[in-house]
């Protein structure tokens, strides 16, 4: 009889998502304990709580490089670095969540998301102030997952992950206060399309260890070592789990949930959901392309170059006929998803530390982006329709001006961040041979410049008539995010060497 | 008997449970469908258990089947929300978002 010995776990090294894990627990309690009238202070005090004490405690982890949980985690430089990045974009978009002066109803979110839109009880609700406080629990479960998804060393720990990341953030689509059938319709198709690939990633994870006979990443790769020439299980398995990750970033084909749930959302959910889920699975698609699979490399590299160019291509192209600014925001992040895919393709150090500079920049112009739209409305709510945001620029030039970085910086331009990161990863990819790809990066670009500077052209070149929207007085909160958000990305892009630096100093993902 | 018949199995349970996702219209068959994807999968990782003669594949089994549980909970609570709204349960009516 063999005895059973229990893993090491080494407490300190995780002890940031351990945080934010009993901060989760700790939110169900108060949402089942504690009366309506202090949940949502305690709740909000909470989340920021966490959120800021698990970055603390990951700038005090900085040095730490290990593998602990039986092989199950790994913490490493791009670990560290992408869990920071999370937590960030996390805590920029928890200001969104708390912001309630924007409407005159309140918050974002429906005062009970179980009410039927337009019936009595909704009405009487919204009559009584009641206000939702479980999104909180909810956003602090879906920041669970994201952490442990960058750090998961193993195919199950992933699997895991990937559905405490995604099953809050079904829930949370549907939960807008404003346009509820839109915002139902949003989170009943992201989550059939969700679990659709879920079922896929796990299913190819079968496969994949069916061929190694484990599912810990590195003996995934030492299975491919010692194995002469590669078989088909191991290639389907490999595009499975791939197809799985490629829809958490919205990348074609897998891309037909993204513009109807950025749309459909509340806006300060679209601000976390497309800010944190590349982060988080990108990460974890470098990890276990690089750690696991780089015996197949030439597999999938193929897979990815083909994904690459017809995201960046399809994106751009769809996003210049968009009329409503949230959806050409999708049709962008479907674009930047090519773009972030150049650099994953490139598979060298350089690649690596210029994908988490593309994620960290891209997170916080996303975050940014959506959070001055949440600040444009009419009597309606928020007007996301590009015409009336005609004249916008005149009639407020402070937020005319913040969204036109948004937009420069999207577009690539010189002097933000985008131009940057557009140029560290289009390097990289051509460090690593890969000129006609980087070539396909540099048509699609100029073409969704094109998307981009119209909303500029929009806002200051038209006159303002009287569609025009409003732009709504935001509380500390939202101020807060925009401010930090436009800071950045004009820091980023005019002194970039310092965080080049951190970036490089990271290394890479340890075996 | 050659546990390999179990993958094959497997693949035919996942591809109906894909066509099912695929074509079919109402929301509760799309979500069995994707249940009995999840189940062949388990049916994978059982078999290769078997197969690769370690338990690693037995231990995903049972978290694959608390995800898929926690999964219905989920998926439930938007299809019931939809039916409610619309009182029609088919993934094809919802078209209020496109192009």
């Amino acid at each position: 009889m063999n005895t059973f010995t229990a893993p090491e776990i080494d407490y300190v090294a995780i002890a940031p998502i351990l945080i934010v894990a009993i901060a989760a627990l700790l939110s169900v309690l108060t949402e089942t304990f504690l009366p309506r009238s202090v949940r949502r202070p305690v709740q909000m005090i909470l989340t920021l709580i966490s959120l800021i004490g698990a970055l603390i405690v990951l700038v005090i982890n900085r040095d730490i490089r290990t593998i602990t949980g039986g092989g199950a985690v790994a913490i490493d430089g791009p670990a560290l670095v992408l869990m920071g990045t999370i937590l960030i974009l996390a805590l920029l978009s928890a200001f969104l969540v708390a912001e309630r002066s924007l409407d005159s109803l309140g918050d974002s979110f429906a005062p009970s998301a179980a009410a039927l839109p337009g019936s009595v009880d909704e009405r009487e609700f919204s009559a009584r102030g009641y206000f939702q406080t479980e999104i909180w629990t909810l956003f602090l479960f879906a920041v669970l997952g994201m952490l442990a998804f960058v750090v998961a060393n193993d195919l199950l720990f992933m699997f895991v992950a990937l559905e405490v990341m995604s099953l809050p953030l079904y829930l949370m689509v549907g939960m807008a206060r404003r346009r509820r059938l839109l915002s139902q319709e949003a989170a009943l198709k992201y989550f059939v399309l969700g679990a659709f690939s879920s079922a896929f990633f796990i299913f190819g994870a079968g496969l994949v260890y069916g061929f190694a006979g484990s599912i810990s990443l590195p003996e995934i790769n030492d299975a491919l070592a010692s194995t002469a020439g590669e078989t088909l299980l191991i290639v389907i398995g490999m595009a499975m789990l791939l197809v799985g990750l490629l829809f958490k970033v919205g990348a074609v084909p897998f891309h037909q949930w993204t513009p109807d749930v950025y749309q459909g959302a509340p806006t300060p959910i679209t601000a976390f959901m497309g800010a944190t889920v590349k982060v988080a699975a990108f990460g974890a698609m470098m990890r276990l392309l690089y750690v696991a699979f780089s015996g197949i490399q030439w597999d999938w590299e193929i897979i990815l170059w083909a994904v690459s160019i017809l995201s960046m291509i399809i994106g751009s192209l769809i996003a210049l006929t968009q009329s409503d600014v949230k959806r050409m925001l999708a049709y962008s992040a479907i674009a930047q998803s090519g773009f972030i895919l150049v650099g994953v393709v490139a598979a060298s150090p350089s690649g690596i530390s210029a994908v988490m500079f593309y994620l960290i920049a891209y997170g916080l112009v996303t975050v940014g982006t959506l959070a001055v739209i949440s600040m444009v409305r009419d009597s309606t709510g928020e007007a996301t329709h590009l015409s009336k945001w005609a004249g916008l620029g005149k009639k407020s030039p402070v937020l005319g001006a913040v969204m036109a970085v948004f937009m420069l910086s999207l577009a690539g331009i010189p002097l933000t961040s985008g131009f940057v990161i557009k140029f560290s990863v289009f390097a990289a990819g051509i460090a690593e041979g890969d000129t006609w790809l980087v070539i396909a990066a540099v048509v699609a670009s100029i073409i969704a410049a094109f998307f981009y500077v119209r909303v500029i052209v929009v806002m200051f070149f038209s006159a303002p008539n009287e569609n025009t929207a409003s732009v709504a007085v935001p509380s500390i909160f939202t101020t807060i995010t925009v401010a930090a958000t436009v800071t950045a990305t004009l820091v980023l892009g005019i002194i970039p060497q310092p965080m080049i630096d951190l970036l490089t100093n990271a290394g890479i993902f340890i075996r | 008997m050659d546990p390999i018949y179990y993958i094959y199995l497997a693949t035919l349970l996942f591809s109906i449970g894909a066509i099912g996702v695929l074509v079919r219209r109402n929301a509760i068959i799309v979500f069995m469908s994707v249940e009995l994807m999840l189940n062949a999968a388990n049916l994978v990782f059982v078999a290769f258990a078997r197969m690769n003669g370690n338990l690693d594949g037995q231990t995903v089994a049972f978290f694959v089947m608390v995800v898929a549980a926690a999964e219905v909970v989920v998926g439930l609570a938007i299809i019931v929300q939809v039916f409610r709204t619309r009182a029609s349960a088919s993934i094809d009516e919802p078209n209020l978002l496109k192009y």
